[in-house]
């Protein structure tokens, strides 16, 4: 189930193949940004809305990383681990994350407002270390613009 | 520097305006194209700039939409990698944020070439505003009717779309891209048949990557003759290259084909930061070789030259590391990604990228037991060549070119030898 403005859109995006099951990427993330996470409910929902399986559609869900089946923060704080980020300092950035939200990776702070993460290669190697807070890219981080960004998210 | 690419980056952007591209140059490839050219003439063309497939592979792009079969029941489709996920690359980002009418120019050209009505733009999930971007260039070219039916009164049709992906470094290998777009897990398929003749939706495809793409509009512009003779004789053209880590402009710059490693490190970016020595650099993403100094020396950026010192042109990702850098760390850094990435379809891969981790991480507390540099090398080995796709070849290269070239960084985590080394010292 989605809401009325989201159905359109997808109505929309499913236009643009000639099988429907090639919207199930763009219709996850739509699912996602309604609920937060990909629920069980949106999983039986859009297999039935796409001609596909349930089965069919859990495969696709747990096979990319962008994807969650159980909720995470209103944050996603994601610190890019992979070489050039490694080599500018990305190691520093992700422990005084932890430090600073009291909060492991890949887990969530109590309050659910922020869910920390490691991941690898965003594209932003020149511009290292880099952050994406959920959709957003912050580039050339430092722990004083990180405690910044920190402070401005409410 | 050489600006072709990158001609309107000084607009920071402003170019994703239809009308400021138009202004600076831009859609006046497509009504040549479309006009003076047979869709056959413009593959004649690309064949004749000797342009090589930009995303990683160099694969002659000419002769890669020449295996499109003229006749098809089915309908031809054009492909756009905009899955830029290579570690050490961004210059695909670049190229669509900064001007992503250039790249949909080229895309309607090569459309045209191929006689396909249909294309979409895969374009990975993190670059999330760079898609809003590109759909938002689309919608303008559509309004002005270079994008639909009839482009320009030519009775040439063509729709583009943008698709996102989802997280998946294996969505760049053309075949799990494809696998993809069609909603499926992003497996590489069985070639031969190849893309070219089986692809999207059983139908012939062309995937190429977003920077190919966008020297189109160039080639026709100019000729394939001028853009060949900006690089070298068999290397033609100019490519993009992403400078990171330890230099003081870390960047993407446009270079010739065929300009110094050395001369990009030390005059656009600026040279090493801090002033330190140069220890090691991966010149095309980290899934080639990685080289010491003196092979940098030696290292034109040209597909030739960087055979010659052992290594692979890739996508143009350099990664630049000094004399404080640990090789052991920074090729266990990468073989991480590997394990992350590999798509789990085939047991050399997902077995052996997980086995080599397992040794990096005991070497990593220095607890390596004597014998494991060797087997690091040798399960390297166990992959290449032997895994479905590209990416376990990927993970292999570079732990075998660091074991060759940066042995002692290694040999140092192997607990024996740490403790050899603290007698001697005492």
């Amino acid at each position: 189930m989605l809401s009325q403005a989201n159905e359109k859109k997808l109505d929309e995006i499913i236009s643009h193949y000639p099988v429907k099951r090639s919207a199930i990427l763009p219709a996850l993330y739509l699912a996602q940004e309604e609920h937060g996470y990909v629920t069980d409910e949106d999983v039986k929902y859009l297999a039935q809305r796409l001609d596909m399986r349930v089965n069919e559609v859990e495969e696709v869900v747990t096979f990319y990383t962008m994807y969650s089946r159980k909720p995470v923060g209103k944050y996603k704080l994601q610190v890019c681990r992979t070489l050039s980020c490694m080599l500018m300092g990305a190691e520093q950035i992700a422990e005084h994350l932890e430090h600073k939200l009291k909060c492991g990776m890949n887990e969530t702070t109590p309050d659910g407002k922020f869910t920390l993460m490691e991941v690898e290669c965003l594209g932003y190697c020149d511009l290292a270390p880099c952050l994406q807070v959920n959709f957003d890219y912050h580039e050339k981080v430092t722990t004083e613009s990180v405690d910044k960004l920190i402070e401005s998210l409410k | 520097m050489t600006n072709v690419l990158t001609n309107r980056f000084h607009l920071k952007g402003a170019a994703c305006d239809i009308q400021v591209y138009e202004q600076h140059g831009g859609y006046k490839a497509l009504p040549k194209a479309l006009k003076e050219f047979k869709p056959e003439q413009i593959t004649e063309e690309v064949k004749k700039s000797v342009l090589r497939g930009r995303g990683g592979a160099g694969f002659p792009t000419g002769m890669k939409w020449s295996f499109v079969p003229k006749e098809s029941k089915r309908p031809k489709y054009l492909v756009c990698n905009a899955d830029e996920s290579e570690p050490g690359t961004g210059k695909d980002r670049d190229l669509m944020r900064f001007d992503p009418h250039q790249l949909i120019e080229g895309m309607i050209i090569a459309g045209y070439a191929l006689s396909s009505n249909t294309s979409y733009i895969y374009i990975r999930g993190e670059y999330w505003y760079i898609k809003e971007i590109l759909e938002k260039a689309v919608a303008q070219a559509y309004a002005k009717g270079y994008l639909g039916k009839n482009i320009l009164g030519s009775g040439f049709d063509h729709d583009l779309y943008v698709h996102p992906g989802a997280g998946a470094y294996i969505c760049g290998e053309e075949t799990a891209l494809l696998e993809s777009l069609e909603g499926k897990r992003g497996h590489p398929r069985l070639k031969p048949p190849f893309p070219a003749v089986v692809g999207l939706y059983g139908g012939p495809t062309v995937v190429n990557n977003v920077e190919t793409l966008a020297v189109v509009p160039h080639i026709i512009l100019n000729g394939g003759e001028w853009y060949k003779a900006l690089g070298t004789e068999k290397s033609g053209g100019t490519k993009l290259f992403t400078v990171s880590g330890h230099v003081n402009r870390p960047g993407n710059y446009e270079v010739p084909m065929g300009y110094p490693l050395m001369s990009l490190i030390n005059n656009e970016c600026g040279g090493m930061l801090g002033g330190r020595k140069l220890k090691a650099c991966i010149p095309g993403g980290s899934s080639v070789p990685i080289l010491n100094a003196e092979d940098c020396e030696k290292m034109t950026l040209d597909y030739e030259s960087a055979a010659s010192v052992g290594t692979m042109l890739g996508s143009g990702g350099v990664i630049v590391m000094d004399e404080t850098t640990d090789i052991f760390e920074t090729t266990r850094n990468v073989t991480h990604f590997y394990k992350h990435e590999s798509c789990g379809w085939c047991t050399p891969c997902r077995e052996g990228t997980r086995w080599l981790y397992k040794v990096f991480e005991r070497m990593h507390r220095y607890e390596g037991r004597p014998g494991d540099v060797e087997l690091l090398y040798d399960l390297a080995d166990k992959i290449l060549g032997k895994s479905f796709c590209a990416l376990g070849d990927a993970a292999a290269m570079p732990v075998q070119s660091a074991i060759k070239k940066f042995r002692e960084d290694f040999e140092r985590r192997i607990k024996h030898n740490i403790v050899q080394i603290q007698k001697a010292a005492d």
